[in-house]
């Protein structure tokens, strides 16, 4: 637990010692604002909740959680830092979790700076703030579930533009599997049955609704079952590869 | 009482390829065993299974009775380790990597605080401590992976290549901290640099193709050079030719090679034949003739021919 918190400490003030991080999190910032009051129709809808703004969450994380992921693991291949890490006292778990909880830390922060939006949304109206934090909630862990893919993802690799592209392709996949253009297609050969399992492995599926304010266990359960898958292959990647 | 490093038939195959075929060994505490070999001897793949980065192939590699694959942790505590080209976190700076390194380590407090200030003086980084790692020197960068690797005083020591870019003022200071080191460790370091097995190290390894060529003292590495006992000396060119016919009718003498050198002086080297000393037979034979030397000594052997001879050696065979 000791090494774990030690190795949390030095990965997440990692991000904050180079500009990246104030960087990301100004673009992010910058991103949700004007999705959200542009091209969303925020004040147009005319009604107070968050929806046109937790709405473009999946597609922002799409490339703001990759572009954290890529490097966490390449880049320790990359300058060597491997072997340096590998061969103190810890062990690849406590490795695989500490960075994971740094990155997944990193976008929490992130995330809780766009809390002036719903302060706006107070200021303007009488929004249901539980359905606020639920979407919030259901937005982390959506975002847990991209930074577990793109860790494992990282590990596989020592080049880090690669790590990038492959995950946005694997997270645009996971969002896709729900979109009506897909299971329509499916939909006109499979069965039913199975055209709502490839649905219900869609992260906008889950996501929808968390964000209508229902926190349903399976959603929850889904999304940590994901972090799990990944992080799981994410560590036996690393164990079978670390010195390649 | 056991070794403090054992290794035991330790190979390892990438592919069709053997980087590391068949290697034991042991280390004691009080040895520095010099890790010698070629690029590509399989040096560095050897010390990554003794750390236990790499897994072998087969064979087992022990640190203090810690097998190092089934008892990882219990035998990196007892382990520090300069990976080759002293890898380190480059956005840091060398006390942020510090204090990182004696976290995990487990220190805290007080002696966390003496155990850093310690090591910063030892490998004298005071003048960094604040800037970036990625900002400093090559020698600077090495030097706080070796603060990173006796931080936590190890019983083991696994150096790869630990004056690798250095300038010869800190190849000097490295050494001496090797040496002021060895009395209670075991130390083993790889280098390509052959006077650095003499500087330092008690014990030699010759390693090539993957395999453990030769296993002794640097002096006895030394003794199978043919230079070895053999005489050097210089006289003025005006003497040469008495002194040539001179040497050759010495007794055990083998061969005697002429060469001209500056300053209107002609060495001589004096090969004797195997097991004989010649030394003093030269001596006294300038003493009697009445010789002028300019320069008389005994070589104590060329590392590097040994060297070249063996590793190119085993590439034939």
């Amino acid at each position: 637990m000791r090494n774990m918190m030690v190795l949390f400490r030095r990965e997440l003030s990692g991000y904050f010692t180079t500009p990246v991080a104030y960087v990301f999190i100004f673009f992010f910032l910058v991103l949700m604002g004007g999705l959200t009051f542009n091209l969303a129709n925020f004040y147009e809808r005319g009604q107070a909740d968050l929806q046109p703004f937790f709405n473009w969450h999946p597609w922002v994380y799409l490339f703001f959680v990759p572009a954290i992921s890529m490097r966490l693991w390449a880049e320790e291949r990359r300058s060597g830092t491997i072997e340096l890490l590998m061969t103190l006292p810890v062990t690849l778990g406590q490795a695989v979790l500490s960075k994971f909880f740094a990155g997944w830390a990193f976008i929490a922060i992130a995330l809780a700076l766009t809390f002036p939006m719903v302060l706006t949304v107070n200021h303007l109206g009488d929004p249901d703030n539980g359905v606020i934090a639920a979407g919030y909630v259901g937005s982390l862990l959506m975002a847990g579930a991209y930074l577990a893919i793109g860790s494992a993802v990282s590990a596989i690799t020592r080049n880090q533009v690669i790590a990038f592209v492959v995950s946005v392709a694997i997270c645009f996949l996971m969002i896709l599997a729900g979109l009506p253009a897909v299971s329509d297609v499916v939909g006109g050969f499979l069965p039913h049955a199975l055209v709502q399992g490839v649905a219900s492995l869609s992260f906008l599926t889950h996501f929808d609704a968390v964000t209508k304010g229902v926190i349903d266990a399976r959603d929850i359960l889904f999304y940590v079952s994901v972090m799990g898958c990944f992080l799981v292959a994410n560590a036996i990647v690393m164990a079978y590869t670390k010195a390649d | 009482m056991a070794a403090m490093i054992e290794i035991q038939n330790l190979s390892k195959r990438f592919g069709p390829i053997t980087a590391v075929d068949d290697v034991s060994f042991s280390v004691d505490r009080g040895e520095v065993l010099g890790f010698l070999g070629p690029n590509g001897a399989g040096k560095s793949t050897t010390m990554k299974m003794l750390t236990g980065f790499l897994p072998p192939t087969h064979g087992t590699a022990r640190v203090c009775g810690h097998d190092v694959f089934r008892e990882p942790l219990a035998a990196k505590r007892k382990l520090g380790y300069l990976p080759e080209g002293a890898p380190l976190y480059p956005d840091m700076t060398p006390a942020g990597f510090l204090d990182f390194i004696a976290d995990i380590r487990g220190y805290s407090g007080a002696e966390k605080r003496t155990r850093i200030a310690r090591v910063v003086e030892e490998v004298h980084l005071p003048s960094v401590l604040h800037q970036p790692i990625d900002t400093l020197s090559k020698g600077f960068k090495r030097r706080v992976g070796l603060a990173q690797a006796i931080l936590h005083d190890p019983d083991v020591l696994v150096l790869d290549e630990p004056t690798d870019g250095l300038d010869p003022n800190q190849k000097h200071e490295v050494r001496q901290l090797i040496r002021s080191m060895s009395a209670k460790k075991a130390i083993v370091l790889s280098t390509h640099i052959l006077e650095e097995v003499d500087a330092v190290c008690t014990r030699t390894i010759i390693i090539a193709k993957g395999k453990v060529v030769v296993d002794c003292t640097p002096a006895q590495l030394a003794a199978k050079s043919p230079h070895h006992d053999a005489v050097t000396l210089a006289v003025g060119v005006e003497q040469a030719d008495r002194v040539a016919a001179g040497l050759g009718e010495i007794e055990g003498v083998q061969q005697v090679e002429r060469m001209a050198g500056d300053n209107g002086l002609v060495h001589f080297l004096v090969l004797p034949r195997t097991g004989q000393q010649v030394l003093r037979a030269v001596g006294k034979r300038a003493r009697e003739d009445g010789w002028e030397l300019d320069e008389l000594h005994a070589e104590a052997g060329r590392l590097d021919e040994v060297f070249r001879e063996l590793t190119t050696g085993a590439a034939d065979a």
